[in-house]
Parts: structure tokens; C-alpha cells; sequence
């Protein structure tokens, strides 16, 4: 315990460095999941052949073994950052077509209805009617996509990544239990972190709607 | 104003919901579209703003052929209610109602003005309603809600389509009663889904009688009630609807007449006459002989009026009655003599005898009795009789006879 304290306190700048890589590459994958997954989303929403397709390759991708999938990526994209980024967008990715699909297929049938009663186009019922209410489950999906993405960044060094994972590998080889913590424990604060600001949020909006 | 012309719809999966429909719905009337469940009510009303469209057939709205309009357009124009989850629980009650001004792009002023004109119409104060959410207001609140956003762009016409049916009965009688109001505060051209035909006679202009995808019958609901056009529309207003004039001609004064009336011999003394007449609560007494023989009636001013004399008797004031009927006679005629002459009330004889009393409350309390036993409430089926006893002062009251079985003095 004191040796990690000590060592906490004569490497925090390297550790935040840490922190902050691993945050980086959780966001852009996260971001990038988001930007793919939620028109994917809305799409399987639309039709049942559509949603049989997407749904199925989005589980496909997430029943790979997390350094499986790493690896494969590797091949493609070689070693560094790009792949750990990539392999945590293809993670994220499910959660959040599934979240998506979920929250828009149980919004009420005749609440869609009113909206195209009162004369709203097809998109304006997507973006004001369906949109807002499946907002809750998004972010559920979202939660789930930034917990699990937080824990897979933390392999990134095996396949030339930087992040938290640097530390734990790195105390692993040199059987240095404190820097072993070091990298660990930020990641598990930061998984608790982003998962209780996301409850926060869905929260919010769930009191909003209701 | 809306005109169907031979429409016909069949739904994807070849159902036939509608059967060449012909109907002309007029400006600014209320008109009730009602039939049992299934029978194509929504369907129909549907097609208005092109929810649904013909397989085949048009559809005219002020002369112009709606299939040549923008459906969303349309929709705009036009008030849509459904029943109770029609408002967006997402958005508060001010940006419900201004749901078609936002999508028409009014400025906010007007749209703010607009919503709280609206929910001061209904009662419901601006201040206090505007930020809520609908989960927040109770059925009827919201109902009223529902109705409000479909008036916020003014349009023409408005489509309900069951919008009371999920309601508690007070509500659903209150909102009724409102869009009575409104309709004729607002004049607009309003089409109305039930399946419940009392509130059909309540509100509606005009009443459409739906079945299996076809109009059975079309007419204001005093027609319809007197006029059923087949047995289906008969069944289907149900009998307690029915009025004198589809009345059995079968029935007899004999089954509605009360058959203790309040008696008193001619022997009698006017003294005796006021006390018993008290007693029972009626204001006049019918004299009979000691065979029951019908010998006429007196009033309590004729009582009054002989009171000065100590040995008058009732026989000497007592006038012959000019109206009686025969046992066996039809109801209709004791009706028919009752109605031209004014009568509270008129003695059922037989052979010169008294057997019976034919009064307006002996008729509706026996409808109520045969038609709905359980429809109608005993304290309305006594509202009913105290309001008949008011316009016939002179009929005796009848609770009395019940309890005391008609007594003779
Ligand atoms: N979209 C649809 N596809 C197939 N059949 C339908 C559809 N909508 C309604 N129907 C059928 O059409 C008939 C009339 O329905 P509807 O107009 O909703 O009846 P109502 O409003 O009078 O209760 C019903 O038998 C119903 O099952
Ligand atoms: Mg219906």
C-alpha cells in the first residue's frame, strides 16, 4: 500500500497522461459507435428484414473475443491506437443499435399515430415524437457501451495501444504490484464514474418525459 | 361538406372494411358515427384526413377532391382526438397543444396567446397547467387537452374518434357537455366516433348507423328513434330508448295501471275528505260506491269550497268523470286522452266498476320497470315521477297507495 501511494505520487503526471489516452480512445470510439450505431438503429426500427440483418451482425461482432477481435483488427490497421479505437467502436456497437432499435419499437403505435394525425412528415415524427421518447433506452445502450468500452481499452498495449493498460502490463512483467494498481484503479473509478453520470442523465430524462 | 362517394376500403390483407360508402356530412354540424366495434367506424373517419385512402371511390372536402391534397398538409387542416393516449407525454401541455401551430410556424406569441385562450376555454388555468406533463392531469384533464390541440390552428373540421369512452361516467358527461358548448360556440363541422348511444343522442346533429362496413341508417336521433329502419337499429338503440310512440300496441291499460288508487265514499264528510287527503298526499279522491262502482271525483277546491257546509256530503260536490277507459283499451289511447284533454290521470273500468288508475307515473315507472331494471337508478326513476307530479298537480301520489294499499275512507 505504501509502495503504491509512493509511486503514485512520484509518476502522477505519467499516470494522468494515462488517464487521459484511455478517456481519448473511449470517446472516439464511443462517438463513432454512436454516429454509425443510432442510423443503424433507426433503420432496423423500420422494417423487420432490416432489423434481422443489422441486429444479427452487430451480435456476431460482440460474441468475438475481445483480443480476438483486437488481433483481427491489428491485421488490418497494424499496431497502435487506430486499432484499440476501432476494436472499441465494434464493441460499443451493439449496445447502442440494440438500445436504439429497442427505444424506438416501443414507442406506442398510436402515439405515432397522433403525431402523423396532426400532420407531422415522417421525419418530423422520428426527430419530435419517437426520437425524444426512446432517449431513455439510448442511453442505457450508452452506459452499457462506455462501461464495457472502458474495460476492453485497458488491452490496448497488446496490440501497440497507450491508456491505463500500459501501467497494468507493464506491472504485470515486472511483477510490480503497485503499478499494477496504478493503472487498475483509475480504470475501475473511471467504469463507476461514467456509469453514474450516465444514470444521472437518463434520469434526468426520464423525469422530463414522465 | 365532406362528401364520401361509393368509397370503398380494403385493407391489405384483403378485409373489406368499408362497403361503398355514400355520405354527405354537413358544415357545421355535429355528426355521430356509431356501430358496433369493428364495424368500420375509424375506418371511415380515417379516410377524412387520409390516415386511410379509398381502395376505391373519392372523397370531397368543400367540393375538392382530397386524393389531389398533400396528406400531411391536410392533416394540418383538419382537428384529430383519439381516445385517451393521443397526447405526446414527453412534451408539456403548452407545447401539446401547440403541437399543428409549431408545425404551421406561427410566432410564439401568437402560439402562446393561442394555447392559453384554449386552456381557459376548458377551464383549465394557463398558469398553473401550462408546464405541467399529461401524466401529471387526470383523464378528463387530459381528455380536454386532447380536444383543445386539435382547435389550436382553428380548423374547419374536427375528427373524435372515441375520445370520452376511457373516461369515469362524470367526466365523460362533463366533456360532453363542453364540446356541446363549444360546437355551438365554434360552429365547426365536427365527426364523432362512438359505440356508446346514449351519449349519440346526447351531442349528435346527426347520427350514422354503421354495421359490418356499411351505413344502416342515417338521420337526426329523434328520427332514428322514431323511425328505426330495420331490426338491427332497433337492437342496437336498445329498448330503454324507446318512446311512446314504439310503444307494444299490444299493452293495455291494464298492465301499466296502478291498481290501488286513493278512494273515499260519497257518504263522506268534507272534514274527513281533507284529513284523508292529507294523510295520502293526493289532491283529489276518486268516489266509488260500496261495489266499487265509478261515481266521479272531487279536487280539493271543490272540498274547500263545500266546506262551509257542516252536512254536505262528498257525493253532493263530487263531478262525473268524462274520460274513462275500458279495460283492455291500449296504453295509446289512455295516452292520446290524457295528452288532448289535459288529464293527470284516468279510471280504468270495467262494467261501471272501478279496477284501475292510469296516471303519467304508472306509465314510465312500468317502461322502467319492463326496459331497464337496471339501467336506471331508483332515484332517477323517482326524479322522473316527482317531475311528472309537478305538471299534474292533481294526480294522488302514489308512494302512498303503495305503502298504505289504497285505502277507502
Ligand atoms: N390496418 C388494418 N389492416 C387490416 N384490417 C384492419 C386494419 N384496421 C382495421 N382493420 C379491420 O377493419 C375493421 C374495422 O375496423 P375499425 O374501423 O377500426 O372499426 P371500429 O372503429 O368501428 O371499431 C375491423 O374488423 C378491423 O379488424
Ligand atoms: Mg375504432
Amino acid at each position: 500500500m505504501e509502495l503504491f501511494l509512493r509511486y503514485v505520487r512520484e509518476n502522477w503526471a505519467d499516470l494522468l497522461v494515462f488517464t487521459g489516452q484511455h478517456i481519448m480512445m473511449v470517446l472516439i470510439g464511443l462517438l463513432l459507435a454512436l454516429v454509425v450505431g443510432i442510423p443503424l438503429g433507426i433503420l432496423a426500427s423500420r422494417n423487420r428484414v432490416s432489423a434481422r440483418i443489422i441486429l444479427t451482425l452487430a451480435n456476431i461482432i460482440q460474441v468475438f473475443p475481445s483480443l480476438a477481435l483486437l488481433v483481427l483488427l491489428m491485421v488490418v490497421f497494424g499496431l497502435g491506437t487506430t486499432t484499440v479505437v476501432a476494436g472499441l467502436f465494434l464493441y460499443s456497437l451493439l449496445p447502442v443499435i440494440r438500445n436504439t432499435y429497442v427505444g424506438l419499437t416501443q414507442v406506442d403505435k398510436s402515439i405515432m399515430e397522433a403525431g402523423k394525425g396532426v400532420g407531422m412528415s415522417p421525419l418530423q415524427i422520428m426527430l419530435n415524437v419517437q426520437l425524444p421518447l426512446a432517449l431513455p433506452f439510448m442511453l442505457t445502450g450508452i452506459r452499457i457501451a462506455a462501461v464495457i468500452a472502458i474495460g476492453v481499452a485497458t488491452i490496448a498495449p497488446l496490440v501497440g495501444g497507450d491508456g491505463l493498460g500500459r501501467e497494468i502490463y507493464s506491472g504485470i512483467n515486472m511483477n510490480n504490484s503497485a503499478r499494477l494498481y496504478a493503472g487498475a484503479i483509475p480504470a475501475a473509478i473511471l467504469a463507476l464514474l461514467a456509469d453514474f453520470a450516465l444514470e444521472r442523465l437518463q434520469n434526468g430524462t426520464r423525469v422530463a418525459g414522465r | 361538406m365532406i362528401r364520401f362517394e361509393n368509397v370503398r376500403k380494403i385493407y391489405d390483407d384483403g378485409f373489406e372494411a368499408l362497403k361503398k360508402i355514400n355520405l354527405e356530412i354537413k358544415e357545421g354540424e355535429l355528426t355521430v358515427l356509431i356501430g358496433p366495434s369493428g364495424c368500420g367506424k375509424s375506418t371511415l373517419m380515417k379516410h377524412i384526413n387520409r390516415l386511410n385512402n379509398p381502395t376505391s371511390g373519392k372523397i370531397f372536402i368543400r367540393g375538392k377532391d382530397i386524393s389531389s391534397i398533400d396528406p400531411t398538409q391536410l392533416r394540418r387542416s383538419i382537428g384529430y382526438v383519439i381516445q385517451n393516449v393521443g397526447l405526446f407525454p414527453h412534451m408539456n401541455i403548452a407545447r401539446n397543444v401547440a403541437v399543428v401551430p409549431k408545425l404551421l410556424k406561427w410566432d410564439k406569441e401568437n402560439t402562446a396567446h393561442k394555447v392559453d385562450e384554449l386552456l381557459r376555454m376548458v377551464n383549465l388555468d394557463p398558469d398553473v397547467y401550462r408546464y405541467r406533463y399529461p401524466s401529471e392531469l387526470s383523464g378528463g384533464q387530459q381528455q380536454r387537452i386532447g380536444v383543445i390541440r386539435a382547435l389550436a390552428a382553428d380548423p374547419d373540421v374536427i375528427l373524435l374518434d372515441e375520445p370520452f369512452s376511457a373516461l369515469d361516467p362524470i367526466s365523460r358527461e362533463q366533456l360532453q357537455d363542453e364540446l356541446i358548448r363549444l360546437q355551438q360556440e365554434l360552429k365547426k363541422t365536427i365527426v364523432f366516433v362512438t359505440h356508446d348511444m346514449d351519449e349519440a343522442i346526447k351531442i349528435a346533429d346527426t347520427i350514422v348507423l354503421m354495421k359490418s362496413g356499411e351505413i344502416v341508417q342515417t338521420g337526426s336521433p329523434e328520427h332514428i328513434l322514431r323511425h328505426p329502419a330495420n331490426e338491427f337499429v332497433t337492437s342496437f338503440i336498445g329498448k330503454k330508448h324507446l318512446t311512446t310512440d314504439t310503444l307494444d300496441p299490444g299493452l293495455t291499460v291494464d298492465d301499466v295501471m296502478s291498481v290501488n288508487p286513493v278512494t273515499a265514499s260519497p257518504e263522506r264528510g268534507m272534514a274527513a275528505a281533507i284529513q284523508f287527503m292529507e294523510r295520502h298526499r293526493v289532491d283529489s279522491l276518486i268516489i266509488v260506491g260500496k261495489k266499487r262502482e265509478l261515481l266521479g271525483y272531487v279536487s280539493v277546491f271543490n272540498v274547500l269550497k263545500g266546506y262551509r257546509h257542516e252536512d254536505s256530503r262528498l257525493g253532493d260536490i263530487m263531478k262525473p268523470f268524462v274520460h274513462v277507459v275500458e279495460s283492455g283499451s291500449s296504453v295509446a289511447l289512455a295516452l292520446t286522452l290524457m295528452n288532448e284533454h289535459g288529464l293527470p290521470y284516468v279510471p280504468v273500468v270495467r262494467d261501471g266498476h272501478l279496477v284501475g288508475l292510469v296516471t303519467r307515473g304508472s306509465v314510465v315507472r312500468h317502461m322502467a320497470e319492463i326496459y331497464n331494471p337496471d339501467d336506471m337508478s331508483l332515484e332517477e326513476l323517482t326524479a322522473e315521477a316527482e317531475k311528472l307530479k309537478e305538471e299534474t298537480p292533481l294526480e294522488p301520489a302514489e308512494e302512498e297507495e303503495e305503502e298504505e294499499g289504497g285505502e277507502h275512507a
